[in-house]
């Protein structure tokens, strides 16, 4: 005659059968789990949103007739339209712009690679045909390569001579040194 | 009156316990600048709390005329500052405060280092210090943007440099902070909420985590 009590002794194979107390825990967990992971979702996706979004390339922008640029780096500013989420602005850029060892015209992003100040070109008498950062004494040679504090060289513009006109694009890492 | 109010609710909610365990507590004679002026380094965490209390106050009533937005924020915050009744005095508070709450934390730090608190069974205590500290840098470092001043401007633009020079995540990290590809419209937007949600959020659970810590704790002995 079977005992049906005796049912709770009987040793169950192992990982077959689920205990009530196991059952409970797994889907309380994955429930909550869901709960909190579920609105967190859209949040985080919401706050990176910017870090995904496409980055669109920039116009090229007539800046100066070709046969006014020489081997001196002369300062020449120009406008770009910039949107920054809904505000639609136009910030005056400048460009550090001459003529490198084969003719080919490039042209310098002033901003300093230590921090993003503004650097100049010969501004400073210590160094000579240098361009200096006022800020902690970065200095540049005249194809940007960094001589000290900086830890790269200059930034340049995309450049495209076309009709005799220099037009500028995008800023790009140095292209001239190393 | 009072009394009577408060006896009316606390024969139903029995609100004494409540309160009394959190006010009946001794302090130790080595803590207490009455009987030792020197102690009064004992004091520096109270007062680090005092003015985070003040900076909480007092920025939630910049709200009221702040607005966030580069073309406005400036505006709104010379308005403030000029033309409202004790503007220059609720403004100053928080300005001033900003970095007087970073000079109380030190000296607190300062004494608990000396003092030999942070060591067992406290430890993690100083590790949640140590969590206020960072959470508090962050607060005067989005902060500072927020007048959308020249200097507010270009400090935060050279933060973002210093950013951008972390190994590898660098120049993500730069843009996530930046809510974009320049300091402009979003990363003002940005800061504004870390600076008056975020952070303030962490910093009281955190605070909480430090007080509850030192009660059961309690202060750490005399040298
Ligand atoms: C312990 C916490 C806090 C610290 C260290 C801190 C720090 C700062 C700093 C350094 C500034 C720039 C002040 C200036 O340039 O004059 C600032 C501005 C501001 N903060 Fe805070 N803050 C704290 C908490 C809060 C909280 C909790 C709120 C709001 C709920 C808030 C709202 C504001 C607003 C609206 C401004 C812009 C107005 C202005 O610049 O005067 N702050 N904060
Ligand atoms: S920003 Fe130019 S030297 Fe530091």
């Amino acid at each position: 005659m079977s005992k049906p009590h005796n049912n709770e002794q009987t040793p169950q194979k192992p990982g077959k059968e689920m205990s009530r107390r196991q059952f409970l825990t797994y889907t309380l967990g994955g429930a909550s789990a869901f709960m909190f992971v579920g609105p967190a979702i859209p949040m985080v996706r919401f706050a990176v949103d910017p870090l995904l979004q496409k980055k669109t390339e920039g116009k090229y922008i007539k800046v100066v007739e070709a046969n006014k640029v020489t081997n001196e780096p002369q300062e020449f500013s120009f406008e770009i339209t910039q949107i920054d989420g809904w505000y639609e602005s136009k910030p005056t850029l400048v460009a550090w712009v001459s003529k490198d060892q084969q003719g080919n015209i490039f042209a310098l992003s002033p901003i300093c690679k230590h921090l993003g100040c503004t650097v100049d070109w010969n501004n400073n008498a210590k160094f000579k045909d240098q361009y200096f950062c006022p800020c902690h004494g970065a200095h540049y040679t005249r194809e940007g390569k960094q001589l000290a504090v900086a830890r790269a060289p200059l930034d340049e513009y995309k450049v495209k001579v076309e009709n005799g006109f220099v037009y500028l694009g995008d800023i790009i890492p140095n292209q001239h040194v190393q | 009156m009072f009394k009577g109010v408060y006896s009316w609710i606390d024969e139903r909610l029995d609100i004494t316990p409540m309160w009394r365990d959190v006010a009946d507590h001794e302090v130790p004679e080595h803590v207490n600048p009455a009987h030792h002026f020197s102690a009064f380094v004992y004091c520096f965490g109270g007062l680090t709390f005092f003015i985070t209390v003040i900076q909480i106050l007092s920025g939630m009533f910049l709200t009221m005329y702040y607005v966030p937005d580069i073309v406005n924020a400036y505006y709104s915050v010379e308005y403030l500052q000029t033309k409202v009744a004790f503007g220059q005095i609720v403004r100053g508070m928080h300005h001033w405060g900003a970095s007087l709450v970073i000079v109380m934390m030190l000296l607190h730090t300062l004494r608990v280092f000396f003092t030999g608190s942070y060591k067992a069974p406290r430890e993690m205590n100083w590790v949640v210090g140590m969590l206020i500290f960072f959470v508090m840098l962050g607060l005067g470092f989005t902060g500072y943007l927020l007048p959308w001043d020249n200097k507010g401007y270009f400090a935060t633009k050279v933060s973002m440099e210093i950013a951008d020079t972390v190994p590898y995540i660098g120049p993500y990290l730069k843009e996530l902070l930046q809510g974009g590809t320049v300091v402009g419209a979003q990363t003002l937007t940005r800061f504004f909420a870390i600076h008056v949600f975020f952070l303030p959020g962490a910093l009281l659970a955190l605070l909480g985590a430090h007080f509850f810590m030192i009660r059961r704790q309690g202060i750490s002995g005399p040298l």
